[in-house]
């Protein structure tokens, strides 16, 4: 597979198209929720997610946003996987996530941790693109920072 | 202005392909590609002789300018000068009408930094016509890079005048039948882009010019995209000031220039003070000369100016009319290829004079993703908003995909990006 191809796998491309989690949803009543907005003022790239607890676990996110297939697809996947981790859970992930993308090609993602968020692993040979994988993770922590 | 003097002939292939050699760069390949260089908009490869000239410079002439005895010293200052007076002669100034600046945001900066400088007092009854406050209005387009928009803004929070400005119509075209109205007596300052960098398109000059003059205000022209692409003439054109940037026009980074009337410059305050811009200085006040070095304070870029001054000799020995005839060869073939495409829109007035630069989106696909596809091709082009988020924001996207010549790309190189895009779409399943 060339670098191209390793970049948009076909997992990251369904995803953009099909934005698990999108658009915003009206969090239920009862459950603490929290809400961030991020932007990348280099592409213009932006996505607010809301995401609501109960007690530690995660029961829901929700977003909305404009920008790359990149971007987009990892909200879909983050969306997918977030409901039912606990804080805990999702911030070892998140710390893996964010350890993959900074590796610059070189680690070997575990599956069982991220799941299908392995499929950008070759993100982080483009540096310019880290970013964009990562917004969403970023705009989920800060949601859940404020829901605390 | 425009390319079309009608008494040049046009390059020709095997000329630019002999020009092409002259740029080391473009012989390289990248993600095993040849390399096709789209991005000159935002930066221009540089002809071996530019860096030759700094490397000279280094190598040869080392000192600090109008300062020193020594021969070396001599040596640079004449460097820096004659640099000085090949460049205002290129831009059809007088030697002693151009300020040097580390790039023409720093030149639009200058502009607005003296202005309220003069607005507190400084200058004195000389610098009267600098002077804003409440009820005078700055104009200005939507169609600005943001250099030529948020000093204004700051100048008006700053003094308290207003910013106004001329808005686009839907296809990006200026709305030039409202300058009249736009430009009053409250008016002191138009300050307009000669070519959009987005669009590429070319502004009519005159009718900001005219407008101006009637009421007395000044003008402040953005050349960073015509110069380097177009026969410009100052005096021709008939404004107060130009800012121009280096490294878009062949030559090093850090260099950039502002063309002011002498008799504008004179009575303007400086905005960087300190060393080598001051003839007398006490504990309490000081002197300044008059411009340019007024406005160069601090140990200048003579290499940089080196640079550029052998830059802008290199166009002018191949000629700017027939540089702008080739590009506007090569932006009809850019527009009318990327138009032609299924699901490609190609953004500005389809009838417009304009430079080789086309903006275009691929439906369905994000701007950052076409970039990334193209890249892996060997082909740089830009994707974002180009430092002029208002005019995307009237043309109703947020971001969009750049294609901008220079006078080394070949038809070629306009070829290979038409296929690329034309094969978007698929890849992304779209």
């Amino acid at each position: 597979m060339n670098e191209l191809d390793q970049l948009y796998q076909q997992v990251i491309l369904d995803h953009s198209k099909r934005r698990i989690g999108s658009p915003l949803v009206e969090p239920e009543g009862g459950h603490r929720h929290g809400e961030s907005h991020q932007h990348n003022p280099i592409c213009g790239d932006q996505i607010r997610v809301r995401v609501e607890l109960e007690g530690e676990k995660f029961t829901a996110m929700s977003w909305e946003g404009d920008g790359c297939s990149i971007s987009m697809a990892s909200a879909s996947v983050l969306s997918e996987m977030l409901p039912e981790l606990t804080r805990e859970e999702f911030l070892d992930k998140l710390d893996l996530f964010r350890e993959m993308m900074r590796s610059k090609g070189t680690m070997t993602p575990d599956e069982e941790v991220l799941e299908d968020a392995v499929a950008f692993a070759g993100v982080s040979k483009f540096p310019a693109r880290v970013k964009c994988a990562m917004l969403a993770w970023v705009a989920a922590e800060v949601a859940m920072l404020e829901a605390a | 202005m425009t390319g079309q003097t009608g008494t040049a002939e046009a390059l020709t292939a095997n000329e630019v392909a002999r020009i092409k050699a002259d740029f080391e760069i473009l012989e390289h390949q990248v993600n095993g590609a040849d390399i096709v260089y789209l991005d000159s908009g935002a930066t221009s490869q540089k002809p071996r002789c530019v860096y030759e000239a700094e490397q000279h410079y280094y190598e040869n002439a080392n000192a600090a300018v109008h300062r020193g005895a020594h021969t070396l010293a001599v040596e640079a200052t004449d460097l820096f000068e004659q640099g000085r007076e090949t460049v205002a002669k290129f831009i059809g100034a007088k030697t002693n009408e151009l300020v040097w600046t580390s790039n023409a945001t720093e030149a639009l900066n200058l502009i607005s930094y003296s202005m309220s400088n003069a607005s507190l007092g400084r200058g004195g009854e000389a610098a009267a016509r600098f002077r804003l406050g409440p009820g005078d209005e700055i104009l200005t387009t939507e169609l600005e890079h943001h250099a030529n928009l948020i000093p204004w803004q700051e100048l008006a929070f700053r003094t308290g005048a207003t910013l106004r400005y001329v808005p686009i119509a839907e296809d990006g075209s200026l709305r030039y039948d409202l300058i009249v109205s736009l430009v009053t007596e409250r008016t002191k300052l138009v300050a307009f882009t000669h070519v959009s960098n987005v669009l590429g398109t070319i502004t009519d000059t005159r009718r900001f010019v005219d407008a101006a003059r009637k009421v007395g205000a000044l003008t402040v022209l953005d050349g960073c995209q015509s110069v380097p692409h177009l026969p410009v003439d100052v005096k021709s054109l008939d404004v107060d000031f130009m800012a121009f940037s280096g490294h878009k026009m062949l030559g090093p980074t850090g260099i950039g220039g502002l063309y002011g009337r002498e008799e504008l410059l004179n009575a303007m305050p400086p905005f960087l003070t300190g060393g080598s811009m001051i003839t007398v200085v006490d504990m309490e006040h000081a002197e300044y000369l008059p411009a340019p070095q007024r406005f160069e304070a601090g140990t200048q870029r003579i290499s940089q100016v080196h640079g550029l001054a052998t830059a802008a000799s290199y166009l002018d020995e191949i000629g700017m009319d027939r540089i702008a005839d080739w590009e506007e060869h090569l932006g009809e073939l850019l527009y009318q290829g990327l138009s032609a495409l299924e699901g490609v829109r190609v953004f500005g007035p389809a009838d417009a004079k304009r430079i080789g630069t086309v903006p275009f989106e691929v439906i369905g696909v994000h701007p950052h993703d076409v970039g990334q596809f193209l890249d892996s091709r060997g082909i740089a082009v830009r994707v974002g908003h180009h430092c002029a988020q208002p005019l995307h924001r009237a043309l109703g996207v947020t971001a969009t995909t750049r294609a901008s010549t220079y006078l080394y790309n070949t038809e070629e190189d306009i070829k290979a990006l038409i296929e690329a895009v034309a094969s978007v779409r698929e890849y992304f399943g779209v």
